[in-house]
């Protein structure tokens, strides 16, 4: 026992002694996950984008070539572009908005076991099966679901049947419209945007608030000018999350929603089916691409500036 | 127009005396209370504060003097009672609208902001231009001799200078009072002492009504021109630093301003006749060889610097005394002879107020 004691306590001396050491030991396996696993992958499917298929063989021509990037541009696959991304948008931009005023709340008034149920609420469905929660979705949303029986019984059927006669957003029922993808992906990411900006807003303190108010400012201008700039990077940082979730994801659009395709389910089907791995990779590329050039934006406008 | 500055202050004396008599109060508590469910923080507390006074509210942590600067900036509704700003009666008025600015304890710099937009966001909110809002703002900082710091973040600056950005971007709104939360609680020694006479000359020089909160008795003592002693939601005793040290009113009053000497009630009525507690200064106690006031026990001696403390049991009441460097310092141990000149002891209200 004491054996032991000496060796462990020798190993921490010499820990003690050298913290490089230790530092290396703690860091190398972590560092060798990303680069290898991670960014190995991910360079070979930057490069998988820029070899092509030969059309007559179906074979990849290890090449250096854009023609791959060029048929992204194609009329059907520049469509999967736009909807992806115009989804991916929608849906921030929604969870932004809904997500604020929780956090808000969660950030500035919720305390002791109010505090814990509004973590236990907003991390419960997360907890959950990812396609339990898209599959009672559709239940919900479906013709023969609640949403329907609940409009029917209200006699406003005719406000649920005007809107789905809108075109693009509307469809046979919201189960098999964008509407209801958009709605599943706002629910299953929201999470992901109320805890970043709740913990951007936790850490404004409440004297920042009075002061605006005591310099003048009413609510709505210490909310523009105080508390939405100092939001703001966890905004962004919730908005990384719900937007590139979106742009990947191919299950949700699968399961609710129209048969028209998003990025996530053209890479899903080149890669596989297809079997054109260039032009799955260059569809791949395009959610990063869309990402750093969102990031270089936000950072232009000065919205890490509170970090 | 060169006035001398002497005689500037006198006039401001004689300002500030006709406004203590005859004009409206800057601010004036009136049977204010706050509760927070079963804490009195603040109870039934009046006061006034003339135009252009330099007042401190002093207290322990606890004390509720820092409520009493929130509800004089709104930040705090009564829970009873009126506050009054300049005869308005301000008791609903929402912090924006209140001709007060304050001070904020951690400054509570917006940091996003650079120095000179912090400095102009009361200008900004106010709808003023940017190019007038940033010259006033300009003029703010150099007041604070911070003229070259415009375009840095407050995350680059120490705390002295967050400080007195804190200061500036209260003072560009020309408030009528400016109230200031323990300004210089978190400066170190040097710069705190070096900051109260900053204050000081600027309350003077801008003669606007300055309100500060603090715990330090020395700060309140040095810098206000009236003190109002807190403990536990009341108002111990308002008056002149001269006149909170030399003669307080109550036992917390002496104890906490200069930490004086309290006798109890019985000890008292054997010396002076009367059965009420009193106050006694250590530095007026004196050792003498015959004919002491009282007997004491020496129980510690302290050395300060300037002079020596010793420490006495007297019949089981604990009692200092400041000697001058050059008296001998007594053996532990030791019984002495204390007295004291007529009138240095100070007899004081009840116990309770």
């Amino acid at each position: 026992m004491s054996e032991t004691a000496t060796v462990s306590s020798r190993i921490s001396d010499s820990f003690w002694r050298r913290p490089t050491i230790l530092l290396l030991l703690l860091v190398t396996p972590p560092l060798l996950w990303l680069g290898i696993v991670y960014l190995g992958s991910l360079f070979a499917l930057l490069a998988q984008s820029f070899f092509s298929i030969d059309e007559f063989t179906g074979l990849v021509r290890y090449e250096f070539t854009l023609k791959t990037y060029a048929e992204l541009f194609r009329a059907s696959n520049f469509d999967i572009l736009v909807r992806t991304i115009v989804m991916a948008s929608a849906v921030t931009i929604a969870s932004a908005i809904i997500a604020f005023p929780i956090a808000y709340y969660a950030a500035r008034y919720a305390k002791g076991r109010w505090k814990a149920v509004f973590y236990l609420g907003i991390m419960l469905p997360l907890w959950s099966s990812y396609l339990v929660k898209v599959y009672s979705w559709k239940l919900i949303l479906a013709k023969e679901g609640i949403l329907n029986w609940l409009f029917e019984t209200l006699h406003l059927s005719w406000i649920l049947q005007a809107y789905l006669a809108i075109p693009v957003v509307g469809g046979n029922s919201l189960s098999v419209s964008w509407t209801g993808t958009f709605l599943v992906f706002v629910y299953v990411w929201l999470p992901f945007m109320i805890l970043p900006v709740q913990a951007a807003l936790e850490r404004v303190p409440p004297s920042m608030l009075e002061a605006s108010g005591d310099l003048g400012a009413s609510s709505s201008q210490t909310l523009r000018h105080v508390i939405l700039p100092l939001a703001l990077p966890g905004i962004i940082a919730g908005s990384i999350f719900t937007f590139s979730l979106t742009m990947g994801d191919y299950i949700i659009p699968q399961i609710v929603g129209t048969s028209a395709r998003m990025i996530g389910q053209a890479v899903y089907q080149f890669q596989g089916t297809a079997g054109n791995i260039p032009l799955a990779a260059a569809f791949a590329v395009v959610p990063i691409f869309v990402m750093g050039i969102y990031l270089t934006l936000a950072k232009r406008a000065g919205a890490f500036d509170a970090l | 127009m060169d006035a001398r500055p002497d005689q500037v202050a006198s006039n401001n004396r004689i300002l500030r005396q006709s406004a203590l008599e005859s004009m409206t109060p800057a601010v004036s508590l009136r049977s204010v209370s706050r509760h927070f469910g079963q804490v009195r923080a603040v109870d039934a507390v009046n006061l006034d504060i003339a135009e252009g006074e330099f007042f401190a509210l002093l207290g322990p942590s606890g004390s509720g003097k820092t409520t009493c600067l929130r509800l004089i900036a709104g930040f705090e509704q009564p829970t009873s009672g009126a506050v009054v700003i300049f005869g308005e009666d301000a008791t609903r008025v929402p912090p924006y609208r209140r001709p007060v600015n304050t001070v904020f304890q951690d400054y509570a710099l917006f940091p996003h902001l650079n120095i000179l937009d912090n400095v102009a966001y009361g200008l900004m909110v106010r709808g003023e231009k940017k190019a007038a809002r940033h010259q006033a703002a300009e003029e703010a900082l150099s007041l604070v001799a911070l003229g070259g710091f415009a375009g840095r973040k407050p995350s680059e600056l120490s705390g002295g200078q967050r400080q007195r950005v804190a200061l500036a971007r209260a003072l560009v709104l020309k408030p009528k009072v400016l109230l200031l939360d323990e300004p210089l609680g978190a400066l170190d020694l040097k710069l705190r002492e070096q900051m109260q006479s900053e204050l000081k000359a600027l309350q003077r020089r801008l003669g606007i009504t300055f309100i500060f909160v603090t715990h330090d008795q020395g700060e309140a003592l040095s810098m206000a021109d009236r003190v109002a002693v807190f403990d536990r939601g009341h108002i111990q005793q308002i008056g002149a630093p001269q006149d909170v040290y030399d003669r307080p009113e109550t036992p917390f009053v002496a104890d906490f301003v200069g930490s004086s000497n309290v006798l109890p009630s019985n000890m008292v009525e054997q010396l002076a006749g009367q059965s009420v507690p009193a106050s006694l200064r250590p530095e007026q106690i004196r050792l003498t060889d015959t004919d002491g006031k009282l007997i004491g026990n020496v129980i510690g001696s302290a050395f300060l610097g300037a002079a020596n403390r010793i420490e006495l049991d007297v019949g089981g009441v604990r009692l200092s005394v400041l000697l001058p460097k050059t008296a001998a310092v007594p053996d532990l141990g030791s019984l002495v002879n204390l007295t004291w000149d007529d009138g240095a002891l100070h007899v004081m209200r009840g116990e309770h107020v």
